[in-house]
């Protein structure tokens, strides 16, 4: 019974996939559109095909792991700091955490001038501002770990006399290590937004600025191909999240980017 | 009381570290102007940049685009409430492109649509969709079972269970839709106005940043983030209100 509702699903999913590639070519085939805007999926495959097999395009995509890595690396690390100060405190946690609630879903690419203006044209101005987006959910998240950590531990620890430092490491990390990977998970997707928005508006290498390049030439199908690629590797990195997630975790809070 | 005094006590300290910062030459002027010039250009951004009329042009867009959004998402996520089918077979896939990185296919839009204010709702309207699509699912599938018997052994038909049970009990959890198409609708309006130098608020960034008119610049991008995150707290108060204590 279960087994073929599954498969039914399955054939709706497969049904409505075709259905959509239809209509795609179907509207590429019909003139309404200014021609070679839609392309037909047979020629967005072989470029797919020729972006694959071309070396300058596993170039760009290092440069933008390279990017997204460091974006999540940075801006991870201060929002795990971040949300350790904010959450540990009583005070500290009612005076700032709205203020990051609040700050975390305004539009974060407006600061690219400035990051450029810091940090200079290059990749580290894409950097930072991936890390700025990647920040506030790791440090929201963590906060409200903290907040989540069991007073029952906290207070076997004070009457073993751990040190405060002792206490965040052997009480509060551990609690902590799911709010951080869900954090960071969804760090990593805005961190994906902010570093490939970077490149598209003012750079010379990265997946970003492949795409734009193939829209200014009007490389449509090209331009089809690159995002394709980034969509699948934005989907994987998630997926890969959502499996070092622990167990039975609850879904996500704090919106983005 | 004490949490807001030490906020905004922490927001000034840092404000006179940076002026103090900028005045002693640790900060280059050049690209990190002292807040007092930041302050200063404020007035000009209202006189010369025209910022009530970019602030409304925005807002309109934003408004516009959740308006689609919520046109599209609610029929479709009712759909999935109904078809049980639809519903297991298509939400994963909603729940996917809800966390994709749409505002990445703004050249699509750009190509589809052209450089023009249509690009920019249709993106909003593109990011809040999912938000919309799925609340609605989750808010016609939280309807408690209690209800429905009742309203069926009072003989209710369907459209009756529809309009006096069903949208009722999921006018919260829509309201959180509408408000996370309008969030989201908002930001990448925004961003997608700041990347294509085209509309209100955000191309005006762009715009400043291109003339180097670095105080305005800043003094922009800070209003920007007070008027969103105003935007934001105000459309929580207004959800908090449609949900019954």
């Amino acid at each position: 019974m279960a087994a073929a509702g599954l498969s039914r699903i399955a054939a709706v999913r497969l049904a409505a996939a075709v259905l959509l590639l239809a209509a795609w070519e179907a509207a590429s085939w019909s003139g309404l559109f200014y021609r070679g805007v839609l392309p037909s999926v047979v020629q967005i495959g072989a470029a797919l095909g020729g972006l694959l097999s071309d070396p300058a395009f596993w170039r760009h995509l290092g440069t933008t792991a390279m990017e997204v890595a460091g974006a999540l690396a940075i801006g991870g690390s201060l929002g795990i700091a971040a949300g350790v100060l904010v959450g540990g405190g009583r005070l500290a946690r009612r005076a700032y955490e709205p203020a990051l609630h609040d700050l975390a879903p305004t539009p974060k690419i407006v600061f690219l001038p400035i990051l450029i203006a810091l940090f200079g044209v290059g990749p580290s101005s894409k950097v930072a501002m991936g890390a700025l987006s990647c920040f506030f959910p790791v440090a929201l998240s963590v906060a409200s770990g903290m907040a989540l950590v069991d007073p029952v531990h906290l207070r076997v620890a004070r009457s073993f006399g751990l040190s405060r430092l002792r206490t965040l490491r052997s009480v509060h990390l551990p609690s902590l290590v799911r709010p951080m990977v869900t954090g960071l998970r969804l760090g990593l997707g805005v961190a994906v937004i902010g570093c490939l928005l970077s490149e598209i508006k003012l750079s010379n290498r990265g997946l970003g600025f492949l795409a734009i390049q193939f829209y200014g030439q009007f490389r449509i199908p090209e331009m089809y191909a690159v995002l394709i690629v980034v969509f699948a590797l934005a989907g994987f990195g998630n997926l890969l999240f959502a499996r070092i997630q622990p167990r039975g975790q609850a879904e996500s809070k704090g919106e983005t980017p | 009381m004490k949490g807001p005094a030490l906020l905004a006590a922490t927001v000034l300290a840092l404000g006179l570290a940076w002026q103090g910062a900028t005045a002693m030459g640790w900060l280059d002027p050049f690209t990190v102007p002292p807040p007092d010039e930041i302050l200063a250009s404020l007035p000009q951004l209202v006189t010369d940049e025209d910022l009530a009329r970019r602030f409304a042009t925005t807002f309109l867009e934003a408004f516009a685009a959740a308006l689609l959004a919520v046109a599209v998402g609610v029929p479709l996520g009712l759909l999935l409430h109904r078809s049980r089918l639809a519903g297991a077979a298509f939400e994963p896939w909603v729940a996917g492109i809800a966390a994709a990185p749409l505002v990445l296919l703004y050249p699509l839009f750009l190509v589809l649509v052209g450089r023009n204010l249509g690009t920019i709702v249709l993106m909003g309207a593109v990011a809040g969709l999912p938000a919309m699509v799925l609340k609605t699912k989750e808010g016609f599938d939280g309807t408690r079972p209690v209800l429905l018997h009742v309203a069926k052994s009072y003989g209710f038909g369907g459209r009756q269970v529809f309009w006096k049970v069903l949208l009722p009990s999921a006018v919260p959890t829509l309201a959180n839709g509408v408000r996370l198409a309008l969030v989201f609708a908002l930001i990448n309006i925004v961003g997608v106005e700041f990347l294509v130098n085209f509309g209100g608020l955000g191309q005006l960034i762009a715009d400043l940043s291109d003339r180097y008119e670095l105080a305005a610049m800043y003094g922009a991008v800070l209003f920007v983030i007070l008027v969103s995150t105003c935007f934001f707290v105000l459309t929580e108060r207004v959800e908090r209100w449609l949900r019954p204590a």
